[in-house]
C-alpha cells in the first residue's frame, strides 16, 4: 500500500511491470488516461492484470476504501478480490472532494455522494479502453465484447484483461463512457460484498500511524500547558536526563509547548512526565465550563442576534400569545471530545531532494499540506502527504489549523532533520486538547391550539460557532450565520407553521471543532423531544404527529416520512414487550433520512437499559448496504453513548478530565441489538457516515420520558439523575 | 534488566528498564504493532495481550512481573484454533469499523472462548466490557463471538 507520487519514480515502477494504464480525472472535469501526463490517476492497470483503485478519501472506519473500489470494480467487471487499494497523495486539484470545494478531504458524510460518478466512469473508461483494444487485437467488433471476473470475452475470444492493457494504455479516454445500468449491476446494491480491510484489521498486520517505525525514528511527545494559549517561558530537562532513551527536549517555535524527543515512545513519556516547564499564564484561557454554560443560558434570555430564516419574529409571537397551550424548554449541551480510539500522531521526515513527507492520517490533507509549505517554506509540490489509515477520527483529525500536523512540523523543525520525527499523543493530550464539540444552548417554545396542532415554534439557538474565525468562514457563514450551528433545526422539513429560529453566537473558550454529525449533535435533539413532548401534550401518537407536519408531495417531506412509517413498522411501534416503552425520533441529515425507535426497560429511577434499537435510513443507493448498516449501528452508538454520560469541563481554564476512567466510552454492555432497515432507492447515493448519530439521543430521551415521565434538557442524562442499568 | 520470556511460542529475552510496560517493549523494541496503544491505564483494552493465556492489559503489565511468562500476541491467533475460528468470524462478518481496538477486542473473544465455549448474550457483554470500541461495533463483536462458537462446535 504505498504510492510514490513522484514522476520519475512512477516511470521507473511502470517500466519495471511492463506497460500501464491509467485512467483520471483531470481537474476541468474530462477523462484522460495518459500515463506520461496523468500522474494522479482514479485507476491503475498493469499488465499482468493488477487493478488497484486510487482512493481519494481516507479510511476512518467508515469504508470509502469499500465503496470507492467497489464502484471501479462494478464498472470494470471485476470481482472484488481482483482489485486492491492505494490512497491517493494530496492533490486537491485532482482529488478535491466535490462537494466540499478546492479541498481534498473527507468529511459531512461526503465520500461516497462525490466519488460516486467519479469512479464509475474511471472504470467506465478502462473498461472501454480494454475492450477496444481486444477488439482491434482480435478484429471483432467491440459491441460484441464485455468483461467479466477480469476476462475480456466475445465473438469466440476470451483472455485476461491485463493482456490488452499495453494497447489500451496507447488509446484516448473516451469522453462519456457507458455507466452500467443498475440491472447490470453485481456489486453495488450487494451485502454480500465485503470490507477489503477486515482481514488485516483483525490479524494486528493492518499498520496505522501509530504503528509506524521508520529506520531511526524519534519519538516526539510535547509537553502543553494545562490552561489554552498559556506558552513556554523556560523548562528545566534535568531530571528528563536520568530517563534511559530521551535525546533532547526544545520549546516549540510558536512558544506552544516543548517537544521532548527520545528513542521510543515510552522513554518519551517518562521524560516529559520528568520535564519542569515554567509557563507564561497571562494570556492563557481562564474560564470555566460554568462560565460558558451561563453565557449561553444569558444569550438565549435575551433577543437572537440573527434572524436565521427572516420570519417574522412578532407574527410567532403573537400566534404564542394566542395559543391555548405553550410547552416550553431550555437545552443545554455540553462540550464532547471526539476520542478516536487511536491517539494522534503524525510522523515528518526529510526527503533525499529537500523535500518533506509526512506519514499521516489526514481528514482533510489540504490543510495540512499547506501548513507544511508555510513552516518549511517550500512549494507545495516539495511536500508529499503519505495517508495511512486512522484508528478512528469522527473529526478530530481534520482542523483549520491542522493542529497536530502543525506540532508536529514544528517539533521536526527544532531538529537538524536528519532522523524522522514520530509525535505521538496520550490518551490524556486528546482529551484535553481544547478541540470539542462545541457548547450549545437552546430555548423553544411551542404554542399549541385547543386540538394540538401547532400554531407558533419559537426557537432560539446559542452556541459557539465552529466556522467563525477559520478559512470555512469565507464559505459557509452567510450574512453572519454559521450554518453548523443551525443545520437540522431552521432547515426542518417539518412544515411547522409560525415557526421562526434565531441565533446569537457565544464566545469560544476552547477551540471549536466539527463532531461527528456536527450542528446535528444538538438541533436534532431539540427538534425531535420537542415534537415528542407537543405530541404528549396533544395527546396524539408521536408518529402520527411527526405525520402531520411532513404531509404533502415534498421530496423531503416524503422520504422522512418514509423511514418514520418504516422504523414505527419495523419496530412494532406500540406493541412493546411488558415491562418495555419505545421513544421514537427522525432525522435528515447530510442528505439522507434516519428515524429510530429505541426500546428501554426500567425507568429514570430504577435505571434503564437500552433493550433494542430499530433504524430505518433512506441514502438514496445503497452501494454497500452491509457497510451502510454497520455506520449505521456505529454512529447510533456514538449518539447515545455520549449523550448518556459524558461532558467535557473546564475549571479556571483547565480540562477536568484526563482519561476513559471519566471520559467513559459506549461499553458493549450498555446498548442492545440494532437493527438496520434500508429504504430501497434509486436516488443518488448520500451520506451514512453521521447521519445515524442525530435522533438516537432524542429517541433514547424519548423513550425515557415515556416511561418515566421526565423531560431533560441538559446534557448528558447522567446528569439529570438517570441511572442507566 | 533482562528477562527471559516465551513469546508467540519463542524463547526470548528483552533488555528493558524495571518498570517497562509489556505493551511498549512488544511494540517499540520487538516492533510487533498489532497491539495496540489506546489509553495506558487499563480502561480500553486495546492492549489486551494473553499472560499465560489469559487475556491481561499489556500497558499496566510491568517487565519485571513476568519473567518466564508465556505471552502471546495477535500475530500469533492465527495459529491457534479458537483464534482462527474468531478472526475468520470476523471478516465473515465485516466487524472492523477504523479497526484500531480490534486486536485487543479479539484477544479479549478468544479469553473468553476458551474459557466458556458457548457463551450468552449476557456472558460476552460481561466479559467484554472492559474492551472500548468507539466505533461502537459492538452489535458486531457479540455475532461475531457467537459465529466463531459455531465455527469452533463444527
Amino acid at each position: 500500500m504505498t504510492l510514490d507520487t513522484s514522476r520519475r519514480a512512477f516511470l521507473a515502477g511502470a517500466a519495471a511491470i511492463g506497460t500501464v494504464l491509467v485512467v483520471g480525472i483531470r481537474p476541468d472535469g474530462a477523462l484522460a488516461a495518459n500515463a506520461d501526463t496523468m500522474l494522479n490517476p482514479f485507476v491503475r492497470i498493469t499488465s499482468d492484470g493488477s487493478v488497484t483503485a486510487i482512493v481519494k478519501h481516507f479510511e476512518m472506519g467508515q469504508g470509502p476504501v469499500t465503496g470507492l473500489t467497489t464502484l471501479v470494480a462494478e464498472e470494470l467487471g471485476l470481482s472484488m478480490d481482483q482489485i486492491d487499494y492505494d490512497f491517493a497523495p494530496s492533490n486537491p486539484e485532482v482529488y478535491a472532494n466535490t462537494l466540499l470545494g478546492p479541498i481534498q478531504g473527507t468529511g459531512g458524510s461526503t465520500a461516497m455522494a462525490n466519488a460516486y460518478a467519479q469512479y464509475r466512469q474511471a472504470g467506465a473508461a478502462a473498461r472501454e479502453m480494454l475492450i477496444t483494444a481486444a477488439a482491434e487485437t482480435w478484429g471483432v467488433d467491440a459491441g460484441t465484447l464485455r468483461i467479466e471476473d477480469g476476462v475480456v470475452s466475445g465473438a469466440g475470444n476470451s483472455a485476461p484483461l491485463g493482456e490488452f492493457v499495453a494497447k489500451a494504455a496507447t488509446l484516448d479516454a473516451p469522453t462519456e463512457p457507458r455507466l452500467k445500468d443498475p440491472s447490470e449491476f453485481r456489486l453495488i446494491g450487494n451485502s454480500d460484498v465485503r470490507r477489503p480491510d477486515s482481514a488485516v484489521k483483525g490479524n494486528g498486520t493492518a499498520m496505522y500511524g501509530m504503528d509506524l517505525h521508520l529506520p531511526d525514528q524519534m519519538v516526539t511527545m510535547i509537553a502543553r500547558p494545562e490552561q489554552q494559549r498559556a506558552t513556554v517561558v523556560s523548562f528545566d530537562d534535568s531530571g528528563a536526563q536520568q530517563i534511559k532513551g530521551f535525546i533532547r527536549a526544545a520549546t516549540l517555535p510558536n512558544n506552544a509547548g516543548v517537544a521532548v524527543f527520545a528513542e521510543h515512545t515510552w522513554a518519551a513519556m517518562q521524560a516529559r512526565d520528568a520535564l519542569d516547564v515554567t509557563w507564561d499564564t497571562s494570556t492563557a484561557e481562564t474560564r470555566s465550563s460554568d462560565e460558558i454554560e451561563a453565557e449561553i443560558r444569558a444569550a438565549l434570555d435575551a433577543e437572537p442576534a440573527y434572524n436565521v430564516n427572516k420570519t417574522d419574529a412578532g407574527a410567532t409571537k403573537v400566534a404564542l400569545d394566542g395559543a391555548a397551550m405553550v410547552i416550553e424548554e431550555t437545552f443545554y449541551f455540553p462540550l464532547l471530545a471526539h476520542a478516536p480510539m487511536e491517539p494522534l500522531n503524525c510522523t515528518i521526515e526529510a526527503t533525499a531532494d529537500g523535500g518533506i513527507l509526512m506519514h499521516d492520517a489526514a481528514q482533510i490533507p489540504t490543510l495540512p499540506h499547506g501548513a507544511m509549505a508555510q513552516i518549511f517554506d517550500l512549494p507545495m509540490e516539495k511536500i508529499q502527504i503519505k495517508t495511512i489509515l486512522a484508528g478512528g477520527s469522527f473529526g478530530r483529525r481534520a482542523t483549520p489549523e491542522a493542529d497536530y500536523q502543525v506540532e508536529a512540523a514544528l517539533a521536526f523543525a527544532t531538529t537538524d532533520r536528519s532522523r524522522p520525527v514520530k509525535l505521538v499523543w496520550s490518551r490524556e493530550d486528546d482529551l484535553r486538547s481544547g478541540y470539542y464539540r462545541p457548547a450549545f444552548g437552546h430555548k423553544v417554545r411551542v404554542g399549541l391550539d385547543d386540538a394540538g396542532n401547532i400554531v407558533g415554534w419559537d426557537h432560539r439557538i446559542a452556541g459557539q460557532s465552529i466556522m467563525k474565525g477559520t478559512p470555512f468562514e469565507a464559505f459557509l457563514v452567510h450574512d453572519g450565520i454559521d450554518h453548523s450551528s443551525v443545520e437540522g433545526a431552521s432547515d426542518t422539513p417539518y412544515q411547522i407553521p409560525g415557526a421562526h429560529f434565531g441565533l446569537t453566537d457565544t464566545e469560544k473558550a476552547t477551540s471549536t471543532l466539527w463532531w461527528r454529525s456536527v450542528g446535528h449533535t444538538h438541533t436534532a435533539y431539540v427538534m425531535e423531544t420537542m415534537m415528542d413532548k407537543a405530541a404528549r401534550a396533544a395527546g396524539v401518537d408521536p408518529v402520527e404527529y411527526r405525520l402531520k407536519y411532513l404531509a404533502g408531495d415534498g421530496v423531503d417531506q416524503q422520504r422522512k416520512a418514509g423511514v418514520l412509517r418504516l422504523a414505527a413498522e419495523k419496530a412494532g411501534w406500540g406493541n412493546a414487550p411488558a415491562g418495555h416503552t419505545q421513544g421514537i425520533a427522525v432525522h435528515k441529515s447530510f442528505a439522507s433520512y434516519v428515524a429510530e425507535v429505541v426500546e428501554i426497560s426500567g425507568n429514570a429511577r430504577d435505571g434503564v437499559k437500552i433493550e433494542k434499537v430499530t433504524c430505518a435510513v433512506d441514502c438514496g443507493l445503497a452501494v454497500n448496504p452491509d457497510v451502510i448498516r454497520a455506520q449505521i449501528e456505529g454512529s447510533i452508538g456514538y449518539g447515545i453513548g455520549h449523550n448518556m454520560r459524558d461532558k467535557i469541563t473546564l475549571t479556571g481554564g483547565v480540562v477536568d478530565q484526563f482519561n476513559f476512567p471519566d471520559y467513559e466510552p459506549l461499553r458493549i454492555s450498555d446498548i442492545g441489538a440494532i437493527d438496520v432497515h434500508i429504504v430501497p432507492s434509486a436516488e443518488p447515493p448520500t451520506g451514512v457516515g453521521e447521519p445515524g448519530t442525530p435522533p438516537a439521543a432524542a429517541a433514547l430521551a424519548n423513550a425515557i420520558a415515556a416511561a418515566s415521565n421526565v423531560r431533560i434538557g441538559s446534557l448528558p442524562l447522567a446528569d439529570n439523575g438517570i441511572r442507566f442499568a | 534488566m533482562a528477562i527471559s520470556l516465551k513469546l508467540n511460542g519463542k524463547d526470548q529475552t528483552i533488555k528493558a528498564e524495571p518498570g517497562t510496560p509489556l505493551l511498549w517493549v512488544i511494540r517499540d523494541e520487538l516492533k510487533m504493532t498489532g497491539t495496540k496503544f489506546g489509553c495506558g491505564v487499563a480502561s480500553c483494552g486495546a492492549c489486551t495481550v494473553h499472560l499465560n493465556g489469559q487475556p491481561i492489559r499489556s500497558c499496566q503489565t510491568y517487565i519485571e512481573d513476568i519473567e518466564g511468562a508465556e505471552v502471546t500476541t495477535i500475530e500469533a491467533m492465527e495459529d491457534t484454533r479458537i483464534g482462527a475460528a474468531v478472526q475468520q468470524a470476523w471478516v465473515e462478518l465485516d466487524v472492523v469499523q477504523c479497526g484500531y481496538c480490534q486486536s485487543g477486542q479479539i484477544m479479549s473473544a478468544v479469553g473468553l472462548l476458551s474459557e466458556n465455549p458457548k457463551p450468552t448474550a449476557q456472558e460476552i457483554d460481561d466479559y467484554m466490557w472492559g474492551n472500548a470500541c468507539r466505533c461502537a461495533t459492538y452489535q458486531r463483536i457479540r455475532a461475531g463471538i457467537r459465529r466463531a462458537a459455531d465455527i469452533l462446535e463444527g
